[in-house]
């Protein structure tokens, strides 16, 4: 089995046995397999990448190509146990209304996402001027598909506005986990699990 | 069973007659049908591929009138998407057809060709059918049903009437309802049919005379809608054929085919003539005509999957405008809401609805993953 990107090694080791999941963005559904084979989990996902989808399909996995920011509302309420967004909430067209969706299809919603405010990032904006580009975040301003750069801050305070429950949350620095004391400094990027 | 290139086609007398949604039933119904691949000991490997309007049995052997390897000859065979090392492939000729399976062209009771007295059949029915003659076969439950374009529609209409009959349902450039337009196109080629004085209403058989006009024209109708417009842009543009004398061509001003896109067209309609029945036609596009899944379960597309314990594969091409896009979203929409699960992928192609015929290798690594996935 291929080792699994940090913060989704997080939620499929806290995804339950036998749950039923939705992965919005699931690429070529790297996640989705090792739930699907590993835990029993029903899973399913939507990804806009039609070679992504093709590579998931012929895996035998069950893949939805679409646009997430269109197809969710096609999907009927607690139609999940788990619904996934994995470094996908800062390239959708508003991250508020997804969580709404995520939460509304989920009845709980795993969450990850880059941290804007990394220690990294904010020098490299304090230093150059310019807008960083890291190991992490390696695409230039104009081609990325981040357009809505969010901090650890930014998303706490989203989830309070909305009422959101934190069930728990990760961070990860350097592909390590580290403590939730000074994440909006400290972290690359934030995994939450959700519930409204 | 042989999957040498010299199948013969077999054949099955449905042992009761067949209720039709119509009111009607049909008597002494024959399925024709090839397979390819063995049936394994608890006949749980048998994948049943539904052909394209004017397809046939001849999924992978040469057709036997213009001697063309068969539709899906890229796709069926060892080590190929479908498989004939782990699966038995069964495609047989709907009802209504004329390759072998009961039709226009049969002798009805009377011991007469049916002509236009042969009912009016459904999608529907044309599974019923598909059906009776797996129960014949002994094949209670399908690892999968595979379909393109009409095929798709039965492929839809098997899960939603017979659930329990298929692990796999994959649908391949189709559509859970006929449109507008598509009635429309249909209607076009009918009417060229009908139209022609060879058609003498329906009752040419035996007369020496057969309405290969209006066939060929109905024919040609239904070929732009297969293709795209980049495609024939890219095939033929504005170039004008060279005269038979073999001089480079140019404007006749007058009717004969100046253009490379009229030959060709030409050519399609009258070579669809030599192997197809003009009647068949009638019936086979009114069947799909009256398509619509939604309808036979009360409006709601996402109920004719409710008792569903399928997995389901949508399949759409972007060049695709006879059933764009929208129309396989439309069923996975359907598929989301009653829980099924379901992969959907739009794959390019650049050769319009025909991208399912074509050699197109996404689709045939869907497929593939699909079935053995």
């Amino acid at each position: 089995m291929s080792v699994l990107r940090p913060d989704l090694e997080v939620i499929a080791r806290h995804v339950p046995a036998g749950s039923r999941v939705l992965d919005v963005g699931c690429g070529d559904g790297e996640l989705m397999h090792v739930l699907a084979h590993g835990k029993h989990v029903d899973a399913r996902g939507i990804e806009i990448d039609p070679e992504e989808v093709e590579r998931a399909v012929a895996r035998g996995l069950s893949v939805m190509q679409g646009d997430a920011n269109r197809e969710l509302t096609a999907y009927p309420d607690d139609a999940f146990d788990y619904t996934v967004l994995s470094q996908t909430l800062q390239t959708a067209e508003r991250p508020d209304l997804m969580l709404d969706e995520l939460l509304r299809i989920g009845r709980k919603a795993f969450v990850s996402f880059p941290n804007f405010a990394h220690w990294r990032m904010r020098l490299a904006l304090l230093w150059h001027g310019r807008m960083p580009v890291t190991s992490h975040l390696p695409v230039t301003w104009y081609e990325t598909q981040n357009i809505h750069h969010v901090t650890v801050s930014d998303f706490r305070e989203l989830l309070r506005q909305k009422g959101v429950s934190v069930e728990r949350s990760w961070f990860f620095s350097s592909s390590r986990e580290i403590g939730a004391m000074g994440a909006n400094w400290r972290a690359e990027y934030a995994v939450y699990l959700l519930s409204r | 069973m042989a999957t040498t290139s010299t199948l013969d086609t077999l054949n099955i007398a449905l042992p009761a007659k067949l209720p039709l949604d119509s009111g009607q039933e049909l008597e002494n119904v024959c399925i024709a049908y090839q397979t390819y691949g063995e049936l394994n000991a608890d006949r749980s490997n048998a994948i049943l591929v539904c052909h394209a309007l004017t397809g046939d049995q001849h999924l992978a052997s040469p057709h036997p009138i213009t001697g063309k390897p068969g539709w899906w000859q890229r796709i069926v065979g060892p080590g190929l998407p479908l498989d004939t090392d782990k699966f038995h492939i069964i495609c047989s000729n709907v009802i209504g057809s004329c390759m072998g399976s009961t039709g226009p062209a049969s002798l009805a009771p009377d011991g007469k060709p049916y002509g236009m007295r042969f009912p009016v059949i459904t999608i529907r029915d044309m599974v019923r059918a598909q059906i009776a003659m797996l129960d014949v076969m002994g094949i209670e439950r399908l690892h999968g049903v595979v379909g393109g374009s009409m095929g798709g529609m039965q492929a839809l209409s098997l899960s939603a009437n017979f659930p329990e009959r298929a692990a796999r349902i994959m649908v391949i450039a189709s559509t859970a309802r006929h449109s507008a337009q598509n009635i429309a196109y249909h209607e076009v080629g009918r009417q060229a049919i009908m139209a022609d004085p060879a058609w003498q209403g329906g009752d040419y058989y035996g007369s020496g005379q057969t309405p290969d006009k209006g066939l060929a024209v109905a024919r040609m109708a239904a070929h732009i809608t297969y293709l795209s417009e980049a495609g024939l842009t890219e095939k033929f543009g504005r170039r004008l054929q060279n005269r038979p004398n073999g001089e480079k061509g140019e404007k006749s001003f007058g009717f004969d085919a100046d253009f490379q896109v009229e030959s060709y067209l030409r050519y399609q309609g009258l070579s669809f003539t030599d192997r197809f029945d003009a009647n068949s036609y009638l019936y086979i596009t009114r069947a799909t005509d009256y398509f619509d899944l939604a309808e036979e379960h009360g409006g709601r597309l996402a109920d004719a999957f409710t008792d569903t314990k399928s997995r389901f594969c949508v399949v759409s091409f972007d060049t695709d405008w006879l059933y764009p896009t929208a129309e396989s979203r439309n069923i996975v929409h359907a598929l989301n809401a009653s829980s099924a699960p379901v992969s959907f992928v739009e794959l390019s192609a650049p050769y319009g609805h025909d991208s399912f015929l074509l050699n197109v290798p996404a689709l045939d690594r869907v497929i593939k993953g699909f079935l053995e996935g």
